[in-house]
């Protein structure tokens, strides 16, 4: 369970999350909102990038703005970017490998964990390939291998699906809904793609210009008239 | 990939497969031929030379290190190489330590000169670290114009006022490689050593977290990379490499002066890594070759002045700047390829045309 307690981000003059309050429950939970409304930001400050100007967030009982950016890997924390990362010059293998280096886990079971992250995405490429001479699609599920890999305990995924068809997308909810039971890690999605946040998610928050303006069960949040107001725009998006 | 990942994977564990074992075989046969052919066919200019190339071909591989592995550029590297021999220089005078021994002090100190020199660095990046780097490299010039070279006095820059200097001992040389043609082997086995403890380097643990700071240092520190410990253990790595490299110029060298080594050649140095190839270590062999042997070729053997050198090294840049990333190394095969396929075709074209004349 993670709790954002009046969290409070200020860059000069502009407030991108604003007394944000929020409780993660676990399992897979989406974060919505339209551009500009705080996502990335808040993710950003879970990774450390971002020093918030006043709140707290609890994560497992612990203090997470207390640990250095890149300390909170090895706690347990992973993370996508909007814009994809995976290394281009190295392997898949070595693409994950070097997560779980850093992750604290066991060198024994190095190879089990790699391969059985990399199978678990239902990567077809074979694991010393180049990640520089895959696809899109290929890079995403490579970014997902790296996001579970050596015992996660919170799977911040930004917008995984960004450029993938609808298929792929699909499919992509599917692996992503399994993470939680698999590997016990509590998946927080952000997406645009609301039919990948409804297939995916038991709960969402929604925020709109740094507010939280809506949370709880997916079907619930989406219904909420003032979550169709701020964001959908209209109720027939679904 | 479910089933078919065990057993397939399996057999190659740590992916050691056929290319793995061809560069193996590549580069055995290369050190053979450079050790076992190279003197005995060649005459004392051109392993004096060839000794010089092993040395800036270590420098090269430093750099290849920070620049092609981290993304760091430093345009100090030749100052440190001066360092390197200055101190090598200092501590052959004063000290009787065996050469290999030598060689490992000067390398650690060189190592933590340059980490001293890269830790206000480490919070730059780009241009500015190149910047720094750069001013670095000419502050170490002119400490060493003020100092000189030590010859054989005492105090701490170890220089007498002797004008005659026809008696001193040069710095001495390990006492199984006393010759050109020994030292020259000498010189080879320790680059290789060098270019293997790089190896180790890239193809492990550290070269993977340099990698994804390469790639970018947010997603390095999200995978809990360490990204200033691995930059400052990068920084580290390659000068201890430039400051063994060092140890070995001063004693081909035998009495260094400020004028053996010429600290704004780095910028040459780092034209030459692009043009050899920044991403891999035979770059750095063919970096040191176009350093210190193609220079050698013009104004010894062609009778041209190596100034030429410059435009050569401007065009080759550009080229490999717009076409060929990965540099020469990555590019002749890939010529050579595309040359063989055309002449295959050729001759295809050639018999085939025959046959339907016939």
């Amino acid at each position: 369970m993670i709790e954002v307690k009046s969290l409070t981000v200020r860059f000069a003059g502009v407030t991108p999350i604003d007394e944000m309050s929020v409780v993660f429950p676990g399992g897979t939970c989406g974060l919505i909102g339209p551009n500009g409304a705080g996502k990335t930001t808040f993710f950003n400050v879970l990774s450390g990038f971002v020093r918030p100007a006043a709140g707290s967030i609890s994560a497992f009982g612990e203090n997470l703005l207390r640990m250095a950016d890149y300390r909170r890997a090895r706690w347990g924390l992973r993370r996508t970017f909007q814009t994809e990362m995976a290394i281009e010059k190295l392997s898949v293998y070595d693409n994950v490998a070097m997560i779980h280096e850093h992750s604290g886990a066991k060198r024994a079971s190095r190879r089990a964990d790699v391969l059985g992250a990399i199978d678990f995405v239902g990567l077809e490429a074979p694991p010393k390939a180049k990640v520089g001479g895959l696809g899109a699609r290929e890079r995403r599920l490579v970014e997902v291998a790296r996001a579970v890999v050596g015992s996660p305990r919170v799977v911040l995924l930004d917008e995984p699906a960004a450029g993938l068809p609808d298929e792929q997308t699909f499919q992509l909810g599917q692996m992503i809904q399994k993470i939680p039971e698999q590997f016990g890690a509590l998946v927080i999605l952000v997406d645009h793609d609301m039919s990948l946040v409804s297939a995916c998610c038991e709960t969402t928050a929604v925020l709109d210009f740094g507010k939280l303006i809506a949370s709880g069960p997916t079907v619930e949040v989406l219904r909420n008239e003032h979550v169709i107001r701020a964001y959908l725009g209209t109720e027939e998006v679904l | 990939m479910g089933t078919g990942n065990g057993p397939a994977a399996g057999a190659s564990w740590s992916f050691i497969d056929g290319g793995t074992l061809r560069q193996l075989g590549i580069a055995s046969a290369f050190l053979g031929v450079v050790l076992l052919v190279v003197p005995s066919t060649l005459g004392s200019d051109w392993v004096t030379t060839l000794t010089s190339v092993a040395i800036y071909s270590v420098v090269a591989a430093g750099l290849g290190i920070l620049y092609g592995r981290v993304g760091m550029i430093s345009l100090g590297q030749i100052a440190l190489l001066a360092i390197g021999t200055w101190v090598a220089t200092r501590l052959s005078y004063a000290t009787a330590l065996p050469f290999p021994v030598l060689l490992l002090v000067t390398g650690a100190i060189t190592c933590v000169v340059g980490v001293l020199i890269g830790l206000p660095a480490l919070r730059l990046s780009g241009l500015y670290l190149a910047l720094i780097t750069l001013m670095a490299a000419g502050a170490v010039t002119i400490v060493f114009k003020a100092i000189d070279f030590p010859n054989g006095g005492g105090g701490f820059t170890g220089r007498t006022a002797l004008v005659d200097l026809s008696g001193l001992e040069p710095v001495r040389r390990p006492a199984l490689a006393l010759g050109d043609t020994a030292y020259y082997r000498y010189a080879v086995i320790v680059s290789a050593l060098m270019f293997l403890l790089a190896l180790a380097h890239t193809a492990s643990k550290p070269g993977r977290a340099w990698a994804s700071i390469r790639e970018s240092e947010p997603a390095a520190l999200a995978a809990g990379v360490n990204v200033t410990v691995y930059k400052m253990w990068a920084f580290a790595l390659a000068s201890f490499m430039t400051g063994v490299a060092g140890c070995l110029l001063a004693a081909q060298i035998g009495q260094p002066t400020a004028t053996s080594i010429q600290t704004q050649d780095s910028i040459t140095l780092l034209a030459t890594v692009m043009i050899g190839g920044i991403y891999s270590l035979w770059g750095a062999v063919v970096a040191g070759a176009f350093f210190q042997l193609v220079p050698f070729i013009f104004q010894a053997q062609w009778g041209i002045s190596p100034n030429f050198l410059l435009i050569i090294f401007g065009v080759g840049l550009l080229q490999v700047l717009l076409t060929a990333p990965g540099g020469l190394v990555q590019q002749l095969p890939k010529d050579l390829a595309n040359l063989g396929r055309l002449v295959v075709k050729g001759v295809r074209k050639v018999a085939g045309g025959g046959k339907r004349s016939t």
